[in-house]
């Protein structure tokens, strides 16, 4: 079951296409990453899912039904250029906030409560925004965002300008939140950066999606069977089942990357190893999704 | 609806509970009393000060020039000039004055001696009082009697009634005016001090990059509205509280400090027409016009139609704000920080000076001639010329006309305003002109 299908969304400026017919789904319960590099169309696609601006043509669907203003309050949205008001105080901020998403007066003060429980900071209720540090103000938004319980909850760039410690909480947050139901997208060019998080990924570039699906699928198709291995011995490798794509020695430890060729599996190369080398560590070489991106860009420009 | 009034509320209380609106809101009726109170006391200082020694060589004047309350008069018996003047410099009083043997009909060679420069008052009075004085012996000389004299004099305060359907009104002029202008300073300064206050408050929004945490929540429409609306709140509270605040310390300060209050600007105009035709008016009638004058300002004050002008008052006040409140958001949206405003704010303020500055001459002068009738039609000039105009009394037609004017030019600058704002507020970094704003216009989002 999809939370958000997103079906054939194209979006126009005057200069340029921002969105050029993208298509794919996000299941619900998951931690969807939204990758690819700065202007490929990530922040204009999420205007679009929170409604603050239109397609030019494509539909949106939220839970089987076409996007409509009401949706609104059933997302959470962390703009990429985001702030708070700086005068106001840490409580009522989030009164107003969380008002404006619809929760009612008391809703508001009992969720409140709730995550200042969570957060440990009652003391900071009656600050202003601009006598906190930048890491609390990190917080306040963070809360901000999720108060209301919305089952969607889009992240743009999430962790930059988060310092590491408050970016790991919000990381354990984000999955508490995953456990609890809710669907997550970050969106962020850093690709590394999600890649242990997510459960499925899309992949955009220059208004086109590239690429999209569960996170373990796509590594499987990308993989190339390649093997890093380290031990003692001469390792001089003359099948023609395995293909030697580096090697280095030094005084007697050897490390090689290793490729299987025509279905030959990992065990047979191990067994290959074993009768002439000393094995310490046999891993297989997982592509990051950033490889896997280089190579996917790479190859639609050849196509 | 509901979003809308939330954003009304927090803009509103915000602001209202800034130490500066505090500050300012309470300040003002004080300073307003400080006006009051400061010209009225220094008076008092002054006036019971001067001293004025008098070497009257001339004889004429001798037990002639009487003292006032404020200014006294020491005649000196006899001496020479030399001599009075040593006299005087071991004083503190004001002034010497010195009257030559004179000719009755030159009358040349007066002098005031003093330390420091004497007022124009004490001057004009002892002028007065010698010319008063030359002019009775010269009257004498003629075999004419003074009080004789005083019964032909004639003195004409002309009354202006209006002619209108429904009966003759006693007008005053400058009652008339006075209520007019009044109304469009408020309107000028009000649409200025608070327009910029949203075009501050859009830059904030800007700058603190909360614009877009809000646009996922409201519309940018509701955003901006909101914001207009509850500023416009602000205004209207700081404006009736300076009403009644100013009323209660006027009052207070009159009350304990026992003095009638400065007189108001009709009033100097009228002594400054009464001195510049050069009119010599004895005590008595003086008197008796200048009570004329106060029962007549207070019944054209009575006669104003204050129902219409205070309707009229909110409506333009309220629909004015509206007009250029979007405009000065509009550009607030379009800039990312105060010194990028110059440019845009040029087209908008120059309407509104220049019907500030007309509504003072122009129109004032001709509250029925063509200029004042095409800038109190025109909805980005008729919220200052119309109030103007209202007391003189318009045409129930042309009054509707322009309101209903003036609501359309709301709508209309309201939807252009909300065209500019929609993608400003989403664009950083960007230096805007006005053929991009125009391209905004008609951008889909």
């Amino acid at each position: 079951m999809s939370i958000l299908k997103i079906d054939g969304v194209t979006k126009r400026y005057a200069n340029h296409t921002a969105l050029d017919n993208v298509s794919f789904d996000i299941p619900q319960g998951c931690i969807f990453g939204l990758l690819g590099p700065n202007g490929a169309g990530k922040t204009s696609l999420i205007r679009i899912i929170t409604q603050i601006t239109g397609a030019d043509s494509g539909e949106i669907y939220f839970k089987g039904e076409k996007l409509r203003p009401s949706h609104i309050k059933d997302m959470g949205y962390l703009p990429e250029e985001r702030g708070l008001y700086k005068k106001m105080k840490v409580g009522e901020q989030l009164l107003y906030l969380a008002q404006l998403k619809g929760l009612t007066k008391d809703e508001a003060i009992a969720r409140i409560k709730e995550w200042v429980a969570r957060f440990e900071i009652k003391e900071w209720m009656n600050k202003h925004i601009e006598d906190l540090s930048k890491g609390m103000q990190q917080k306040v938004q963070f809360m901000a965002t999720v108060m209301h319980q919305p089952s969607l909850i889009i992240l743009d760039e999430p962790f930059s300008g988060f310092d590491p410690i408050n970016a790991n909480l919000i990381k354990d947050e984000i999955l508490r939140l995953r456990d609890n139901g809710a669907t997550i997208i970050f969106s962020t060019h850093r690709m590394e950066s999600v890649e242990e998080l997510c459960d499925n990924i899309a992949l955009i570039n220059r208004s086109r999606k590239v690429l999209d699906g569960p996170v373990r699928e796509i590594k499987d198709t990308y993989k190339t069977d390649t093997y890093q291995v380290i031990g003692n011995g001469q390792l001089l490798i003359t099948s023609p089942d395995f293909e030697v794509l580096e090697q280095h020695d030094n005084h007697g430890v050897f490390r090689a990357s290793i490729r299987l060729l025509d279905g030959a599996s990992p065990n047979d190369l191990l067994r290959y190893l074993i009768q002439r080398v000393e094995v310490h560590s046999f891993v297989e070489l997982v592509p990051s999704i950033n490889d896997i991106f280089i190579r996917k860009v790479k190859e639609t420009y050849h196509a | 609806m509901h979003k809308i009034w939330l954003i009304i509320q927090r803009e509103y209380l915000t602001r209202v509970r800034k130490k500066s609106f505090i500050i300012m809101t309470f300040l003002t009726p004080l300073l307003l009393a400080a006006f009051m109170v400061i010209p009225a006391w220094l008076a008092t200082i002054s006036d019971s000060e001067d001293v004025v020694m008098v070497l009257d060589e001339s004889g004429l004047f001798a037990d002639k020039l009487e003292s006032r309350e404020d200014l006294k008069i020491i005649p000196i018996a006899a001496g020479s000039l030399e001599q009075a003047k040593v006299a005087y410099q071991e004083t503190d009083y004001t002034a010497l004055l010195h009257i030559p043997q004179l000719d009755l009909d030159k009358p040349e060679g007066i002098r005031l001696y003093s330390k420091k420069n004497t007022s124009l008052q004490v001057k004009f009075r002892l002028e007065n009082m010698l010319e008063k004085e030359i002019e009775s012996q010269r009257f004498m000389a003629s075999g004419i009697d003074r009080d004789m004299l005083n019964k032909m004099k004639a003195n004409i305060t002309m009354t202006t009634v209006n002619l209108s359907e429904r009966g003759e009104r006693d007008s005053n002029v400058w009652v008339t005016s006075g209520a007019g202008i009044i109304g469009a300073v408020i309107i000028y300064f009000f649409i200025f001090l608070y327009g910029v206050q949203i075009m501050r408050g859009v830059i904030e929004e800007k700058t603190n990059r909360i614009v877009e945490v809000m646009i996922s929540s409201v519309k940018p429409f509701q955003l901006m509205m909101g914001k207009i609306v509850g500023i416009a709140g602000v205004g209207l509270t700081q404006f009736l509280l300076w009403v009644v605040l100013s009323a209660i310390v006027v009052s207070g300060v009159q009350a304990a400090f026992d003095i009638k209050p400065a007189p108001t600007p009709i009033e100097q105009m009228q002594s400054g027409r009464a001195m510049a035709t050069g009119e010599e008016e004895s005590p008595e009638t003086e008197e008796s016009s200048q009570q004329n004058t106060l029962s007549e300002v207070s019944s054209a004050i009575s006669n104003l139609n204050f129902p219409l002008l205070l309707g009229s008052f909110l409506f333009y006040f309220l629909g004015g704000y509206l007009l250029y409140g979007s405009l000065f958001g509009a550009i607030g949206a379009a800039v990312d920080n105060e010194t990028d405003t110059q440019q845009f704010m040029f087209p908008i303020t120059i309407p509104l000076i220049i019907s500030f500055i007309m509504s003072y001459t122009v129109v004032i002068q001709n509250p029925d001639g063509p200029v004042a009738f095409w800038m109190s039609i025109i909805p980005f000039t008729s919220p200052i010329v119309m109030m103007v105009r209202i007391p003189f009394g318009v045409p129930a037609s042309e009054l509707l006309l322009s309101m209903g004017l003036l609501i359309l030019g709301f709508i209309f600058t309201t939807w252009i305003a909300s065209r500019i704002y929609r993608v400003g507020i989403l664009m950083y970094g960007k230096k805007i002109n006005y053929k991009e704003l125009s391209k905004w216009l008609f951008y889909r989002v």
